[in-house]
């Protein structure tokens, strides 16, 4: 499938080359590897002058989760934001389905999810407002309503008091419950664990563990030791070792 | 993706501003009540000089409606910059310019409307002739969207930086000019009552011109912006 799509791009883009066939054939080769879902090719970030890393390379394949380590500075988040395309690396790649995430745009993004430092949510809004809008914005998932994903990250009976006036820790439960709504196969995590208590975390790692046990995929960044089941397979990069 | 969708996340943006603006609706009435005090305040500075109120008029309405909407630009992209909804945008999954639209349309409904509604009772106060109002009021609803559209690029390019606003004003002042130049000239001539078709259909092609260009512009600004 993939290298079947690989190769009407291919065909349509050398169209004017004489070389047509030579092309053509030299593409289905090389995309006859399997390609990983989603693949980082010797990725470079600079910051400030200050090289955080370079070289780096990794894949994450459905049901697997990427877990970056390091020091504060260690570029953590910028990895983050060079994976969902809002920062550009120095040097490098970032591969969805073999094809290079800036020139897919929006057709890589309905596939991720990203949660940053900030939320992402209007105070203004009511919850559920909020998530209409995040729905809106990316894939809506059919299997789930939008009370139900509240319910799910514990704000069930919050949903028509504006956001504002949700604690720091119900806050980032919505932002949560904002992946739940679409259908993103990718989420892309910065520090979910943020202001959440104990039980939170917990009930977050689930529904974490529910999104892997799918065949979904995460990439995430976390001070926390996470607590997944065995059979869920974590991809760690220490950032500090780069 | 499909039209539909596209129309669906443009309508729900364009909802979700409208709703947003609605419930800070005291921070609204700045731009209005800074274009009416502006232009009420001119005839009193000027003296009892029917004739030269009525010459400058034209240019105080316009010069006052091009600074309320330089005063109420910043606005557009701030609070989604500082809460990370701007982020949100930016890996949506629909084109970013679609959604730039939907904002510069809320944005224009509540900060331009409003001048245009406000202006047929400035100009009586100005002295403009009732001849000439229609045109002045063409003028205006052809020429705020423009200054809409035109500021979203500059807007996008500075809302990264914590203190914006001068650079907003010089990098956005010189392209709002041909605007003001042909909108005051339109209104003046009308005054005259001479045809104003050329004049109206400059500022037309200006607002055709920068609703096909400046949410692409505006689009990759903010995307330097966040990077």
């Amino acid at each position: 499938m993939v290298a079947d799509l690989t190769r009407v791009s291919g065909r349509s883009r050398f169209r004017d080359k004489t070389e047509d066939n030579y092309i053509v054939h030299r593409i289905v080769t090389t995309t006859a590897v399997p390609t990983a879902t989603f693949e980082a090719r010797s990725l470079e970030c600079i910051r400030d002058d200050r090289v955080l890393f370079d070289d780096l390379c990794f894949t994450i394949n459905p049901g697997e989760a990427l877990v970056l380590e390091g020091r504060n500075g260690s570029g953590k988040t910028s990895l983050l934001r060079i994976i969902c395309g809002i920062r550009l690396p120095e040097s490098g790649a970032v591969l969805w389905e073999g094809e290079d995430i800036f020139r897919l745009g929006p057709e890589f993004h309905e596939h991720t999810a990203y949660l940053g430092h900030k939320d992402g949510s209007k105070q203004d809004l009511t919850p559920l407002e909020n998530l209409r809008i995040a729905q809106g914005l990316g894939k809506a998932r059919e299997d789930i309503t939008l009370e139900e994903a509240l319910e799910q990250v514990g704000l069930y009976g919050f949903e028509d008091v504006p956001t504002r006036n949700l604690s720091a820790g119900q806050q980032r439960r919505l932002a949560i419950a904002r992946l739940l709504v679409t259908d993103a196969k990718l989420w892309i995590l910065d520090e979910p664990f943020t202001s959440l208590d104990r039980k939170g975390i917990e009930q977050m790692e689930r529904l974490f563990e529910g999104h892997l046990q799918r065949g979904g995929m995460a990439a995430m960044t976390t001070h926390h030791r996470i607590g997944f089941k065995e059979e869920v397979k974590l991809v760690r990069i220490n950032l500090s070792e780069q | 993706m499909s039209t539909l969708s596209l129309t669906s996340a443009f309508t729900l943006l364009l909802k979700r501003d409208m709703t947003l603006a609605y419930r800070r609706r005291a921070e609204l009435v700045n731009p209005l009540l800074f274009f009416v005090l502006v232009t009420a305040m001119f005839p009193l500075g000027i003296g009892n000089d029917p004739k030269l109120i009525e010459a400058v008029g034209p240019g105080v309405i316009w010069v006052a409606a091009l600074l309320a909407a330089l005063l109420s630009l910043d606005a557009m992209f701030r609070s989604d910059y500082d809460d990370g909804s701007l982020e949100q945008f930016m890996l949506s999954a629909h084109p970013v310019s679609i959604l730039v639209l939907a904002k510069v349309l809320a944005h224009w409904l509540v900060t331009g409307l409003p001048l245009f509604i406000a202006a047929p009772l400035l100009a009586v106060l100005l002295n403009i002739p009732g001849d000439a109002i229609p045109t002045l009021m063409l003028t205006l609803i052809l020429g705020t969207p423009v200054l809409s559209l035109i500021g979203s690029v500059g807007v996008a390019l500075t809302v990264g930086l914590r203190r914006g606003g001068v650079i907003l004003s010089l990098l956005i002042l010189p392209l709002y000019v041909p605007v003001l130049i042909f909108a005051t000239d339109a209104v003046k001539t009308a005054i005259v009552g001479i045809p104003t078709t050329a004049q109206l259909s400059i500022l037309s092609a200006m607002l055709v011109g920068s609703l096909v260009l400046a949410p692409l512009a505006t689009a990759a600004s903010l995307r330097i912006s966040l990077s």
